[in-house]
């Protein structure tokens, strides 16, 4: 159980830190973005970072202890390549169901 | 038991996490338009994700990963079940 190297140990912290760090983020701006559009950009990034990391930091403290295991790696793969699937169809959705938003009209461009 | 400072930085996102799904939940609570309750499930989903696989370092056992990808997938058919329920008015046509 205490069999954890001390470069493992000081690599888990750091990346739970970082995923920690990277989940309030993405959280806060779920809260604080004025519209839809712009809060769907906060958690969809930094939210799966940051679970990404805090599984990084699973899989260092679990290899280091000679747990070695695919099911880390294989929840990590699978977080990252459905978020902006889910991301890609709340939008659509929104699109759908026109839900305002505070993003300026563009002008017209010059012609010509 | 575990060194403090690993214990140290597991008690901070332990901490960080749980104050993303409170948020998450007032955002789900509070979403002026269906869309946003949508994503701030979506959202507590992935932060459930993450405590799972906090609860299984602090443990040190790896059966809590099995649990944390059958979350992984409710989290995610759910979302897609609720998006295409919102743009289609059907889930499976």
């Amino acid at each position: 159980m205490n069999d954890i190297p001390l470069w493992a140990e000081i690599a888990a912290a750091a990346l739970l830190v970082i995923g920690g760090v990277f989940s309030l983020v993405g959280a806060i701006g779920l809260v604080r973005f004025p519209d839809f559009f712009m809060r769907l950009h906060a958690p969809t990034k930094a939210t799966t970072l940051g679970v990404g990391g805090v599984l990084l930091a699973s899989v260092v403290v679990h290899w280091s202890r000679g747990q070695f295991g695919v099911q880390e790696l294989l929840i990590t793969l699978f977080l990252f390549v459905t978020a902006p699937v889910s991301a890609n169809l709340m939008a659509k959705a929104a699109l759908h169901l026109r839900v305002p938003s505070k993003a300026p009209v563009p002008e017209d461009l010059p012609r010509g | 038991m575990m060194s403090p400072l690993l214990a140290w930085a597991l008690d901070f996102a332990l901490v960080a996490v749980a104050l993303a799904m409170l948020l998450c939940g007032w955002r789900l609570l509070r979403g002026p338009e269906t869309t946003d309750r949508v994503l701030a499930l979506d959202t507590l989903y992935i932060n459930a994700v993450a405590l799972v696989i906090l609860l299984g370092i602090r443990q040190g056992s790896t059966l809590l990963f099995e649990a944390a990808l059958i979350v992984a997938m409710l989290g995610f058919v759910s979302t897609v079940a609720l998006a295409r329920y919102l743009s289609r008015g059907d889930v499976i046509e």
